[in-house]
């Protein structure tokens, strides 16, 4: 078995629909503040796991090298991330594209959520914790996000 | 954007930093779109390999006194401690420290033998939260006895295939699956990937 397979169980699962598509068009890229949003299930410490119902998210500063990854499903590979944490966030390039000006800046902080959801309508996710955080980013005048799905 | 990485690896090759900014940069591009919604693939597809095992020393037999498992994780401890200290990071920690991990797979030999999940005193109380600490642990030491990049699934491949502690987890997962316990308590024992027979 490998990913394709995994892969396929999760093609029959049933996903919110929504009624209508948000389309907005961004600043020039070298103008904009950029962030990461992972669902990598990456927390700052070591001792919290997330649950398979948490729909919360961790807060992670830019610049933080020792996260660990929480999440719930084993099913990913994860000594990608444990050679290079750009794998799954890429800090790293961002700072360089910022260094060269192809972006404006880069975020204070990011952003992870945790992939492995029961709910798979994500209505915490959609109404609540979501909104939330995108509050934080606004608050650090982020422009764009950068979506990294594990 | 769609891409076709390895699942855990949405920028697709670690250790590789233009590959990496050649992702995020076909992303940025799409900003560009005059209208929307935009679904595109990224041009170049990599599959996983967890049929294929890491190359990967095996700690010798040291105290025979020992579960042969726990032996071979305390000849991993140095491999561990140097990964860390490289990357300055360990996803080790949801059950207790790397000093307890004789303590952390004596909950699934236990399991293993047939005591009931119920019966035994499992470290920070979720032994799925011991199983990925194990599992952390191996890995993260494999990182150091292996001299490439691991293509993504080989580490696990080696984990799960084999070691003793990978056999300990299978025999503890089947019998948890025997015994009628729920199905998370024995489904994310270890990646769906590496179950036997279900």
């Amino acid at each position: 078995m490998s990913d394709a397979t995994v892969r396929t169980r999760a093609n029959d699962i049933p996903v919110y629909e929504f009624d209508s598509l948000a389309w907005t068009t961004p600043k020039p890229l070298a103008e904009s503040r950029v962030a990461i949003v992972t669902t990598a299930g990456l927390r700052t410490d070591t001792v919290t796991l997330w649950s398979q119902s948490d729909e919360g998210f961790t807060v992670l500063p830019h610049g933080t090298n020792d996260l660990s990854f929480a999440h719930f499903s084993p099913n990913f590979d994860r000594s990608g991330f444990n050679l290079d944490i750009n794998t799954v966030l890429p800090t790293d390039r961002l700072d360089e594209m910022a260094a060269a000006g192809t972006i404006g800046s880069v975020a204070k902080q990011h952003i992870s959520f945790m992939g492995a959801q029961k709910d798979h309508n994500l209505a915490t996710m959609r109404l609540d914790t979501g909104p939330a955080a995108a509050q934080l980013l606004r608050e650090d005048e982020v422009d764009t996000i950068l979506l990294t799905p594990v | 954007m769609y891409v076709d990485f390895p699942l855990g690896r949405p920028l697709g090759k670690p250790l590789d930093p233009e590959f990496q900014t050649s992702v995020i940069t076909a992303a940025f591009a799409l900003l560009n779109a005059p209208s929307g919604p935009v679904l595109v693939d990224f041009p170049i597809s990599i599959e996983d390999s967890s049929s294929e095992m890491l190359a990967c020393a095996i700690p010798p037999r040291f105290d025979p006194d020992l579960h042969e498992a726990v032996d071979e994780a305390l000849g991993l401890r140095a491999a561990y401690n140097r990964t860390v200290e490289k990357h300055g990071r360990t996803s080790v920690g949801r059950s207790g420290t790397t000093d307890d991990i004789a303590g952390m797979i004596e909950v699934f030999i236990k399991l293993a033998a047939g005591t009931p999940l119920d019966e035994i005193e499992v470290p920070g109380g979720d032994h799925i939260a011991v199983a990925m600490d194990l599992r952390s642990y191996y890995e993260e030491a494999a990182l150091s006895l292996s001299d490439h990049v691991p293509a993504a699934r080989q580490a696990e491949s080696w984990l799960y295939r084999a070691t003793k502690l990978g056999e300990l987890l299978h025999q503890a997962q089947a019998n948890l699956k025997d015994s009628g316990a729920e199905r998370r308590d024995w489904y994310y024992v270890m990646p769906s990937t590496h179950h036997r027979g279900d």
